[in-house]
């Protein structure tokens, strides 16, 4: 059976108690709103962009510990980076969390995201942890509205 | 008589937890190698053996449709099945058979009422009232029907304990008020509504009153004379029964002046293109064949829960509930969402700095069904200022042990998110 503590590593309870980049950026110019049917949590998502790049990032809102910690470690991750390098890294943390059964083996760029390989083995928590990306990237490439898909 | 019917049969008081236990093998498994402690009965309750047995036999034996072949077959099922409504008949404490209508659930049930009576009696301006703490499936129909007749919505609020604030009735039985949905028991707070007292001041002004029972019909004795209602609904599989089958009970008179529901089969006298003559209630408002089987199997829960008998199950519960109260009410950040003085069977918490999901993750880990969440009463979730919370329900199978194992896993909870 999964363990627990493999859902909730340490750094994941860090992030949920104490979120980093918790407020709104002063010069963001792109944000959108997730919410998540299923349990009422809502995240709001902002993003200072220039030149394609992320320059500043921060959230709002208050749900899980998995969907809190992955807010606040998904702003981590992605200061500096293009909004391509942000998708691709999407894409390689929805194959992390929603990847289906066994071990995730996380692929080195997603660095500390890494800690959430646990959480495939929890399917009713997938969807926790990607309501942050997908509201970063209705924030990025969409209508400010974010529904997860997954 | 079957195994089973005799056990029934010969069951005597006191109340044998130990006993009934035996009779819902689902019990037995283990959830993430523990044993299962299921405490989400107010979602849905587990099915005894009698009632999964009922099931198959009457595919095996009985089954055929209703009301309609001269065969020996149709005439045994059509017998089953109207026999099974007069058992929830009795049940309900209805005077007449023919006042029990079948439907999907409670759900449906209240859908009915609001697409039938509702749009025929409210009109614009005219209002519905129902309370703070109703289940979404007792507010969108009304919604729905005052949208589209332009009538209002109005609400009787509750207080901090989750009580409805009765004081605030009179006023808002207003000479537009048409009718007042309420909950029999809150699926959230676990308030029982006290709804003699309601259904008083309501028809002292002419309004009439439906009775939201799916939390109540497997907690409490239920008389619908004596409550005085004009509706009553409830689910089957909340009273150890099938899905797929529930319950609208009206007073014949209501039924009798009410449009169809729906058209179809089964609910006419004579169809011709130029005109379609109705059937008798309670046909009248069951078109096409119904679950057949999930009625005469309800019929079969309830006996099982009428042997048993109600009072001992609600003093049962009552117990559990008070123990599981006492067990996690002083833990540091918890905070109890639903406190009445009248109470059933729910508990509901959240814990301060903890998400709900996060604590029904961890009790899940222990083999401990709960629900969390916003328990399709977002209403009642705004009241309280909370997103979310967790909520165990007690059902007659569930043990003093189980209520520890409950509070030893909410106590884990606490340490390992601190």
């Amino acid at each position: 059976m999964p363990e627990l503590r493999d859902l909730y590593q340490e750094l994941v309870l860090d992030h949920g108690k104490r979120p980093r980049n918790r407020r709104i950026p002063p010069d963001a110019n792109r944000r959108a709103d997730g919410f998540n049917p299923l349990c009422g949590d809502r995240i709001s998502v902002f993003v200072a962009l220039r030149n394609d790049v992320v320059v500043d990032i921060g959230f709002q809102g208050s749900g899980c510990a998995i969907s809190t910690a992955s807010a606040s470690l998904m702003t981590e991750s992605l200061k500096g980076k293009t909004v391509a390098e942000a998708d691709a890294l999407f894409g390689k943390f929805h194959a992390l969390v929603a990847g289906g059964e066994g071990p995730a083996s996380p692929s080195p760029e997603l660095g500390k995201l890494g800690v959430f390989a646990g959480v495939r083995e929890f399917p009713m928590r997938v969807k926790c942890a990607t309501l942050p990306w997908h509201t970063l990237r209705s924030a990025l490439h969409g209508d400010g509205r974010a529904a997860p898909s997954d | 008589m079957s195994a089973a019917d005799e056990s029934l049969a010969t069951r005597k008081a006191p109340f044998d937890v130990a006993r009934i236990r035996e009779d819902f093998p689902i019990l037995k498994r283990l959830v993430h190698g523990k044993p299962l402690v299921y405490l989400d009965n107010s979602a849905s309750t587990q099915k005894p053996q009698a009632v999964i047995d009922a099931m198959a036999r009457f595919y095996a034996d009985g089954y055929s449709n209703v009301h309609r072949g001269v065969y020996l077959l149709s005439e045994e099922a059509t017998r089953s099945f109207e026999e099974a409504r007069d058992k929830v008949r009795a049940f309900l404490g209805a005077r007449e058979t023919r006042e029990i209508v079948f439907v999907r659930g409670t759900t449906e049930a209240i859908n009915l009422v609001a697409h039938t009576w509702g749009r025929r009696h409210v009109g614009e301006g005219d209002e519905v009232l129902v309370s703070g703490l109703e289940h979404h499936s007792n507010i969108v129909p009304w919604q729905l029907l005052c949208e589209e007749k332009g009538g209002r919505l109005r609400v009787l609020p509750i207080d901090d304990r989750g009580e409805l604030m009765l004081d605030r009735l009179d006023e808002l039985l207003t000479p537009r008020t048409r009718i007042l949905a309420v909950a029999h028991i809150s699926n959230a707070l676990g308030t029982v509504n006290p709804i003699r007292r309601i259904v008083e001041a309501a028809h002292r002004r002419g309004v009439k009153v439906l009775v939201d029972g799916a939390q109540a019909v497997a907690h409490h004795a239920v008389d619908v004379r004596d409550l005085g209602c004009d509706f009553y609904a409830f689910s089957g599989h909340k009273v150890y029964g099938p899905t797929g089958v529930g319950v609208l009970y009206g007073r014949a008179e209501l039924l009798e002046a009410m449009p169809p529901y729906q058209g179809g089969g089964d609910m006419i006298r004579s169809v011709s293109f130029e005109k379609t003559t109705f059937g008798e209630i309670p046909h009248k408002f069951e078109a096409g064949t119904p679950d057949i089987g999930g009625a005469v199997v309800l019929g079969r829960a309830i006996d099982y829960v009428t042997a048993i008998g109600l009072e001992a199950i609600a003093a049962h519960e009552t117990d559990l509930l008070a123990r599981a109260t006492e067990a996690i009410r002083d833990l540091p950040g918890v905070r109890l969402i639903g406190t009445a003085r009248e109470k059933a069977s729910v508990l509901s918490f959240v814990i301060q700095g903890i998400h709900a999901h996060d604590i029904g993750t961890v009790l899940d880990a222990d083999g401990i069904a709960v629900r969390a969440g916003h328990l399709c009463a977002q209403p009642v979730m705004e009241r309280f200022g909370i997103p979310a919370t967790v909520r165990a329900s007690f059902g007659m199978y569930n043990t003093r042990e189980e209520i520890e194992a409950f509070a030893r896993a909410v106590r884990k909870v606490l340490e390992m998110f601190r």
